[in-house]
């Protein structure tokens, strides 16, 4: 897909990160040991149900949590461990080396200043440039998300644009210093079917043209089977199976991944459906059950998995990991399909 | 009785509530403040027996020259520690009385109006609005003036004028109670209106309104000092703002006076502020009438 | 392009003044029914103190032998035409000794209105920027105890520290008397005047400012729209005054139209402690001297320019807001 320009080194590199919250007295973990790397020029896709942990490990990697969060770990970008910097030093890295678009587009600009103004401060705030040399080097940017008629677009405020345009806004804000790392947070979640498809192909072709690396979070397998390289799956704050998009879609290791793959809507059917068409729900952080989280809605669940979380060993490849005692029993998915919760 | 659909408001309980209220500093600050504030009120007929104001001393003793005047005495030889005790009283009469005038209009026209909608709705909260254009304290002065200044009349005026905050408050509330599944539900089942507003609409506006209630207490407490401060007070009875006024007369020598009892409003309307501060941190309301 | 959305509400601004107006002639209507006596003893003060031709004129001005519709419909035609009687206390026209009192109460509104607005915001910049520090909690204490001060009370130990302690500045009134002063000289001799009154008036409003600016930065700062320009690297103090202060000016704008009742009744207050020559002082003496004619006009007067003050936060509201412009 993108081969030509990645480099083999990951630019990102993400080791046992643990987040959790301080609610009264009590420390709640919401991510678990999280670990996974994302070289240049590559998509890796976090995928998971809403809840999972996914948004919150989107938001470590800027320094983004909010303040009753704790992370814990070892983020390394470009080779260097940022996660707990703080103030001016990881000011300085936000927008030049990673950066993040949102879900929401329609609240994630200022309504009161110009889009021209935002992506203007976006370049300012990181570089000495004169302010013509700013707004050239914006009205390309604008340009290069596919805006129409940027010189008119940017002296307008963000409510005359569509969620669409905003979002391609948002993108070029991030765009501004040519990061290294963008993290794509469910971006295309609020925006119409004909919509997302545009948006997620323009990340795509940014990509291949920065050679950036792009770690895009969702909850739809569909959008990673066209736009990831490598996928992650979270469950309740812990990674449950890893592998190449080819390979997980091919031969889902997983139950709770091979339950994604079978509730995924066939190519060409419009509907994308959510996937919370698997019963029963993510136990949330203060109820975790003491072995596999997944085992309570598991239907190959035997006593082993409820003992101690299964450890997430590699299998094949070293890329490809599963965590799960029984995956080698539940061979060949598509002479018989699991049935979730039935 | 039939079926079972059995809905239950959530309301917050009384007792978590207490526990809330008093874990903020700023609530149990207020309550001390009022507290006092109220104790004195309540203590004022056995401390200072007769009519605070008599004239029973020697006038313009400064605070401490006479045991029996701890805050001295003023032009015509009162006792300010009887008129600022007694006043209490009146203020907070007069700040709750006023307040309850200003409930029942302030929750009957926003229930009316977020209820109803419609032409009821357009015309409770236009009639809202010119209350809220004309200047309320003039108005106030001006109700009092035509009729004449008493207890009865001071505290129409300020209910009558103190409302249009807590109407849009509550239209506001009833707006977002009345969609909510609790209200439809009750209409499917056939409930009277009557039934509906008492029943669950106005049990689930009463966090806002108490909040609401106790900065409307301050703001009358406020008003009437201010109208007496003018002379337009009760001239039968002792009120804090009539004192500051009568003391302002002597402020280049005298300035005690003046200063005593400013600081009891201050004390009074400060704990009720600091009541519904507490109040609207404990009871999780987002912003209530200002 | 901001024009449709200034126009409209200029419209809708004028059509509510009108109603406005009516229904201040109704209330007043009211009030003087509901006093108790006669309408025209009422309106002219205590019965004895007013000569049988002035009674006779405010019966006939009024008209109070016919009956109330008439009588409503008369006063509403009079009220809409500004024609707002005569005071023969004073002996001039109401709208004419209103119109002389309305320059003072203008200037002492506006000087302690800017100022509560600029240093309240200031205060409420600060305390929001150190939200639950100790900075935070001594602004907060401090504008709380603001709320709470009466305004009259501020006014007199005002005077009783810079009048009479320190000597500094004037007990009251505008201007020295009998000084001759122009230009300059006499500019600065108001301002001199004008300092503590605008100050006292000023305490109350500061206080609000202060909480309204804490609390909408704090809501502005949850926004996503901060959490964006975090994410594209903009600096704290940047973000907090470009970001969140501009955003955050929006309700505490929408609040200063709310406020500018209010104001109009504290200035009753400020210019009778400090003998300021404005309308609130204007209202004082008809109220000592029960003249309720020229009171009942200076409320319907000060509605009004409550009203055109509203207009004028809508227009500044469209410029602060380009949402607004739409249409």
């Amino acid at each position: 897909m993108s081969a030509e320009t990645r480099t083999g080194a990951p630019v990102l590199e993400v080791d046992d990160l643990r987040i959790s919250f301080r609610e009264r007295a009590a420390e709640r973990a919401a991510v678990h040991g999280l670990g996974f790397s994302v070289e240049a020029g590559e998509t890796l896709a976090i995928v998971g149900e809403s809840g999972c942990g996914k948004s919150l490990t989107a938001f470590a990697l800027l320094g983004l949590l909010p303040g009753n969060a704790r992370a814990s770990g070892r983020v390394r970008l470009e080779g260097r461990d940022i996660l707990g910097l703080e103030g001016e030093a990881m000011r300085r890295l936000r927008g030049t080396r990673i950066a993040m678009i949102f879900q929401e587009p329609m609240t994630a600009l200022n309504p009161v200043l110009t889009i021209g103004a935002q992506i203007v401060e976006a370049i300012r705030e990181h570089e000495a440039v004169s302010a013509a040399d700013a707004r050239t080097r914006t009205l390309s940017l604008l340009a290069r998300v596919r805006i129409p008629d940027p010189e008119r677009r940017f002296g307008e405020y963000p409510h005359r644009l569509s969620g669409g345009m905003r979002q391609r806004v948002v993108i070029a804000m991030a765009l501004a210093c040519a990061p290294a790392v963008l993290v794509a947070d469910e971006p295309t979640t609020a925006l119409d079917v004909t919509v997302q498809a545009e948006i997620l192909d323009l990340i795509d072709d940014l990509r291949r043209e920065t050679g950036m690396a792009v770690v895009l979070i969702t909850h739809d397998l569909g959008l990673v089977a066209e736009h990831a390289d490598r996928v992650l799956v979270m469950y309740a704050g812990r990674a449950v199976e890893a592998g190449s998009a080819a390979a997980l879609f091919a031969a889902p290791r997983h139950p709770y991944t091979r339950a994604l793959v079978a509730a995924r809507p066939r190519p060409g059917s419009a509907l994308r459906q959510r996937l919370v068409e698997i019963p029963g729900q993510v136990p949330p952080p203060g109820a975790m059950p003491p072995g596999c989280a997944f085992a309570p809605r598991c239907p190959a669940a035997e006593a082993p998995c409820r003992e101690t979380p299964p450890p997430l060993p590699s299998v094949g490849t070293a890329a490809e990991r599963v965590a799960c005692l029984r995956w080698k029993d539940l061979r060949a998915p598509d002479q018989s399909p699991v049935r979730l919760g039935a | 009785m039939t079926g079972t659909l059995t809905i239950s408001a959530a309301r917050p309980r009384p007792a978590g509530l207490v526990a809330r209220l008093i874990r903020r500093p700023s609530a149990v600050v207020g309550l001390a403040l009022l507290g006092l504030v109220a104790g004195a009120g309540l203590a004022a007929p056995v401390l200072y027996p007769g009519d605070p104001l008599d004239m029973i001393g020697a006038p313009l003793q400064w605070p401490g020259m006479d045991p029996a005047f701890p805050l001295g005495t003023d032009m015509l030889g009162r006792d300010i520690a009887a008129g600022i005790t007694h006043g209490a009283r009146i203020s907070l009469m007069i700040g709750a009385v006023a307040t309850l005038v200003a409930l029942v209009i302030g929750v009957g026209i926003g229930a009316g109006a977020g209820y109803y909608g419609g032409r009821v709705e357009a015309a409770l909260m236009r009639l809202t609005e010119l209350f809220q254009t004309i200047p309320p304290f003039l108005f106030t002065l001006a109700i009092v003036a035509v009729l004449q200044p008493s207890i009865p009349t001071i505290v129409l005026a300020i209910g009558l004028t103190g409302w249009p905050g807590l109407a849009r408050l509550v239209r506001a509330e009833v707006l977002r109670l009345r969609d909510g599944e609790l209200v439809q539900a009750s209409i499917v089942i056939g409930a009277s209106d009557a039934r509906i507003i008492g029943l669950h609409i106005l049990p689930n506006v009463l966090a806002p309104v108490v909040v609401s209630a106790s900065i409307l207490v301050a703001n009358a407490i406020l008003t009437e000092s201010s109208l007496a401060f003018l002379g337009l007070g009760d001239p039968n009875v002792v009120s804090w703002g009539g004192m500051v006024g009568a003391g302002r007369e002597v402020i280049r020598t005298d300035w005690f006076v003046a200063a005593a009892p400013g600081l009891a409003i201050v004390a009074a309307v400060l704990a009720l502020n600091l009541l519904g501060d507490g109040l609207n941190d404990a009871l999780d309301l987002k912003r209530a009438l200002r | 392009m901001r024009m449709p959305a200034g126009g409209s509400a200029a419209i809708r601004r004028l059509a509510q003044m009108v109603s406005v107006v009516v229904g201040i002639a109704v209330v007043n209507f009211f009030l003087l029914h509901l006093a108790p006596g006669d309408a025209a003893q009422v309106l002219a003060g205590e019965a004895g103190s007013a000569t049988p031709e002035y009674i006779a004129a405010l019966r006939a001005q009024f008209g109070l032998d016919q009956p109330l519709g008439v009588q409503f419909a008369k006063y509403l035609a009079k009220v809409l035409t500004l024609d707002l009687g005569f005071s023969v206390r004073q002996g001039l026209p109401v709208a004419q000794l209103i119109l002389d009192r309305l320059g003072p109460t203008l200037l002492l509104m506006g000087a302690s209105l800017g100022f509560a607005v600029l240093a309240g915001g200031a205060l409420g910049f600060v305390a929001a920027r150190h939200a639950g520090r100790p900075l935070d909690t001594a602004i907060s204490a401090l504008a709380l105890l603001f709320y709470a001060t009466p305004v009259f009370w501020i006014g007199v130990m005002l005077i009783v520290v810079f009048s009479v302690w320190l000597d500094w500045l004037p007990v009251g009134g505008m201007a020295e008397i009998g000084t001759g002063r122009t230009g300059l000289a006499h500019l600065g001799d108001v301002l001199r005047h004008l300092v503590l009154p605008a100050l006292t008036l000023a305490l109350y409003y500061l206080a609000i400012y202060t909480r309204l600016t804490r609390a909408a930065m704090l809501e502005a700062y949850g926004q996503d729209y901060v959490r964006t320009a975090v994410a594209k690297g903009v600096r704290p103090r940047r973000i907090a005054y470009r970001h969140v202060l501009r955003n955050a000016l929006l309700p505490v704008v929408t609040q200063l139209g709310l406020q500018l009742g209010a104001i109009l009744g504290g200035a009753v207050l400020v210019e009778t402690v400090f003998a300021w020559p404005g309308l609130g002082r204007l209202a004082f003496e008809a109220l000592f001297q029960r003249d309720l004619n020229l009171l009942l006009g200076i409320l319907l007067c000060s509605s009004v320019v409550v009203v055109l003050a509203n207009l004028a936060v809508d227009l500044l509201y469209a410029v602060l807001d380009p949402r607004t412009a739409r249409a």
